[in-house]
């Protein structure tokens, strides 16, 4: 084979490669975190009915993490996801989604290094990551916190 | 040009004596549609398991290949071939029930035609009969090298989508009938070009595919023009359009003879973006569709080409390339 370089070669395939239309992506992310978004504050809406509104927003939530959970079960949450992109994926939802596909997905292998061992496998970084921002904010916040 | 330290392998006695394979719902509804000897209503064939369907899968194409061919369980020699699972479970699992030899292999998806390659060598070496098997399950490769089925997650333009099935063939010394023979094998090397896109395997692989099908032109004085058909295992259609330009940068024009199972799995429509993937792609249309061209004389003379990208999730995380391998078998008719 005439000897094409590894750099040639990766600049080459590049070009070549089909690209993901961003408006395309950022289109349904924005349409479908948007629905998700209003059914929320839908939910929140409707709690407010017989709640006060802090306790309307936290079952509001709940809800969306109870719904995502189910659709999640009946496979339909992926085939919203293949194109939603972050717009499925950011809500709460997604998070929901994150916990409850491994949960279904590891279960075969039993309840202790199946589903307890994978629940986390793709929620975990986010928790591990989400709280090690938290901190290093929460130290900036006191060390700096007086001057604003 | 130098060529790798490689010599191209003749046959004499390795004779095709038939094939069987067994796809699941999607691939049945693809291109292929109704010439697969059994065809899966639900990809989880009864079982409780993804990974014991796909051992079922196994089991039923090699019992499948060996009635089609009316030998019993006592007249086989050897079984050898492979899938994609850590510790190439469905195949060695489903290998339990002969009392036979029994040789995994793993190649990724340039396993069939590994397999193919060893049972070809073994008839040489005086077995009479061998079953080389190879295949993939959709649902437990993309737990194992991805993510969990239902999560939500955008699939990039250059992904492939792994193919369900299994295709068995059985090799034998002694024939009564005319049948394809394999008649000519170049073992490939490993080859990295860089490519860390762990969707785009086809960029990774297509350097390879190049290189042994150049190997093999080389070895026997040939060329694409030799042959009825060349068949590339799932480089999928960016693979494929890569190998053409390469190809083509050595002055070999084979874009009239060139296919690639992978991308020629599924239509468009089934949304599998570049096409099929997997170890299934070469077992499935090898067994359901080029043995039936050489069968009835439509295709005289191909060369099969199973290309396979090495990585484990493993070494993807940390952060190394994508090797890639391919192996060329010439069967005639």
């Amino acid at each position: 084979m005439k000897r094409i370089s590894k750099d040639n070669y990766k600049s080459y395939v590049f070009q070549k490669m089909p690209k993901s239309s961003h408006f395309k992506n950022m289109f349904w992310a924005f349409v479908v975190g948007g629905t998700i978004c209003t059914i929320g504050q839908g939910f929140i809406e409707l709690y407010k009915i017989w709640f006060d509104v802090q306790m309307a927003t936290a079952l509001a939530s709940a809800s969306l993490v109870l719904l995502a959970g189910i659709l999640t079960g009946l496979g339909v949450y992926d085939n919203i996801g293949r194109f939603a992109g972050a717009g499925s994926t950011i809500p709460i939802t997604g998070f929901s989604n994150a916990i409850v596909s491994p949960a279904l997905e590891f279960r075969a292998e039993g309840y202790i290094y199946g589903l307890g061992a994978k629940l986390f496998q793709v929620a975990g970084p986010v928790i591990v990551n989400g709280v090690a921002v938290s901190v290093l904010v929460g130290v900036l916040y006191v060390i700096f916190g007086g001057l604003f | 040009m130098k060529f790798y330290k490689s010599t191209t392998l003749t046959f004499k006695n390795a004779h095709v004596l038939g094939g069987y394979t067994v796809a699941g719902p999607k691939e049945n509804a693809g291109k292929y549609h109704g010439k697969f000897d059994l065809a899966l209503q639900n990809d989880m064939f009864g079982q409780k398991t993804f990974e014991r369907a796909e051992r079922k899968m196994f089991e039923h194409a090699m019992d499948g290949a060996l009635a089609k061919c009316n030998l019993g369980h006592d007249e086989l020699d050897l079984i050898c071939g492979g899938d994609l699972l850590n510790q190439i479970i469905s195949t060695s699992f489903s290998a339990k029930k002969y009392h036979c030899g029994f040789l995994g292999l793993y190649n990724a998806c340039a396993t069939f035609v590994e397999s193919l390659i060893v049972g070809a060598s073994m008839l040489n070496n005086g077995l009479n009969n061998v079953l080389c098997v190879a295949g993939s399950h959709f649902s437990t490769a993309e737990r194992q090298y991805r993510y969990p089925l239902e999560l939500g997650v955008l699939r990039s333009p250059v992904t492939q989508w792994t193919a369900t099935g299994v295709g068995a063939t059985v090799l034998a010394s002694q024939v009564h009938k005319p049948v394809p023979k394999v008649v000519s094998a170049t073992i490939g090397r490993v080859l990295d070009y860089g490519i860390l896109d762990l969707n785009n395997m086809g960029a990774a692989m297509a350097p390879s595919a190049c290189d042994t099908l150049l190997q093999h032109f080389s070895n026997t004085n040939t060329n694409p023009t030799h042959y009825d058909a060349i068949y590339t295992g799932d480089l999928g259609k960016l693979g494929k359009d890569i190998l053409l330009d390469l190809l083509l940068q050595d002055g070999f024009d084979a874009s009239k003879v060139l296919h690639d199972c992978g991308a020629s799995l599924f239509f468009e429509e089934q949304q599998t973006y570049q096409g099929a993937s997997g170890a299934a792609c070469t077992a499935l249309v090898f067994n359901c569709h080029l043995l039936h061209k050489l069968a009835v004389g439509k295709y005289k003379r191909i060369l099969l080409a199973g290309t396979g990208a090495l990585m484990s999730p493993t070494s993807s995380f940390q952060g190394d390339s994508i090797p890639a391998i391919t192996h060329v078998v010439e069967v005639q008719a």
